[in-house]
């Protein structure tokens, strides 16, 4: 899973959580796979970010060298978008798990899917 | 038996190791999902020259998935049979993949994507697999958080086989139900194979909906009618094996998206005698 996919998803799905985000990641394997930089796509999908919750995934990780902890109004800086790129997509959670912030039902990740099929319970 | 695939068991289990492997060895089913990608790809209408974030919903083996990223698009795609994602991660898709069931709703952040696809799934929300399955609501549940998890004035595309008209209804009035305009685009309506449905959805305001292709001439389909029963009642029809016969046999092909050859003098000419 990337993080890019993490700053998207959440458990919200779930019976009676209404945010389900950030999901916590508990990281086991984590997996770096070379991906065609493409400054256009990242500088656009930035603004769609939550920066504090990737800085937080990818520091987790321990890839945050680097990366601001804010971003700046002007990010235009290819050395950023290169640095931000490869968090978003080149950082892969291989296996782990995800925890729901509200509920605390984990997520298994496996080889690099995460699993976020719910029971019929917790169905909403 | 009937041979639609929802009837005889749920995604999760028919799609397994078996069914997953001809998603990567038949060609023919390569052919045709790569082509309803295109379809459904330019009913997105996006923006020209962009790389947008889509979701495909029901991804399976990443076939799809292969169409968005050869038209430079990143996706995350979702699928419910885990023997297809694996077929997917075997491709080595680009797109990043969840196991989630559209029925318990689209497990994104609000506005995440700027656009979905979705090939052949959506008719699986028909059917209740399990005791607990209510299909309208699984429905409505899953139009409502795709309609949160797309970005303003973004676009939701699904290509699907409903079975009957009331199906096709009750899918549109849930999505209207949940916030989105649109409507059911059929292509090539005149024909029994190459038929298909399409599902467009709009969040932005109600726009007109796409044309669908193989209709052009259906305006003037009305006169047309008018003009075959008279030159019926006049003639009868045409001699078979005669130039009026191939003519409008060929006509009738093309009506039904079939490849035609063009009409030409030398349409339906005799050849040659020393031939």
């Amino acid at each position: 899973m990337k993080l890019i996919t993490h700053n998207m998803l959440t458990s919200k799905c779930l019976k009676g959580v209404l945010q389900g985000y950030p999901l916590a990641i508990n990281a086991t394997d984590v997996k770096i796979t070379e991906v065609d930089f493409n400054p256009e796509f990242v500088s656009r999908i930035i603004p769609k970010l939550d920066w504090n919750v990737l800085w937080g995934a990818a520091d987790s990780l321990g890839h945050s060298e680097g990366l601001p902890k804010t971003v700046e109004p002007k990010y235009e800086d290819q050395e950023f978008l290169k640095k931000a790129h490869h968090v978003l997509l080149e950082v892969e959670i291989e296996e782990g798990t995800l925890t729901c912030p509200e509920s605390g039902r984990q997520f298994p990740i496996s080889k690099g899917i995460p699993n976020m099929l719910l029971t019929e319970a917790e169905v909403q | 038996m009937s041979k639609r695939p929802e009837h005889q068991a749920p995604p999760e289990i028919f799609y397994n190791e078996d069914e997953a492997r001809k998603y990567t060895q038949n060609t023919r089913i390569i052919d045709i999902q790569a082509q309803m990608t295109e379809r459904c790809l330019e009913l997105l209408l996006l923006p020209e020259d962009t790389s947008c974030l889509l979701l495909d919903i029901g991804c399976g083996s990443g076939l799809s998935g292969a169409v968005l990223e050869e038209s430079g698009h990143m996706w995350i795609g979702m699928d419910i049979a885990p023997a297809m994602l694996e077929v997917a991660l075997e491709r080595e898709a680009e797109g990043d993949l969840v196991l989630s069931d559209m029925g318990e709703g689209v497990p994104f952040r609000a506005g995440s994507f700027d656009g979905a696809v979705s090939v052949s799934a959506i008719q699986w929300l028909f059917n209740a697999d399990k005791k607990s399955h209510k299909p309208v609501k699984r429905i409505y549940n899953f139009f409502s958080t795709l309609y949160a998890a797309l970005s303003r004035s973004a676009r939701a595309v699904f290509q699907f086989y409903p079975e009957n008209e009331s199906q096709l209804e009750l899918l549109t009035s849930q999505a209207m139900k949940a916030g989105f305009y649109g409507g059911v685009v059929v292509d090539y309506p005149n024909s029994a194979k190459a038929k298909k449905f399409f599902l467009v959805l709009m969040t932005g305001g109600a726009a007109p909906l796409p044309q669908a292709l193989g209709t052009e001439e259906s305006d003037s389909l009305q006169v047309k009618y008018a003009k075959r029963e008279a030159s019926k009642n006049a003639r009868g029809k045409p001699l078979k094996n005669s130039r009026a016969w191939i003519i409008e046999k060929k006509e009738r092909r093309r009506k039904q998206g079939k490849e035609t050859k063009p009409d030409t003098k030398f349409t339906g000419r005799k050849r040659a005698g020393r031939f």
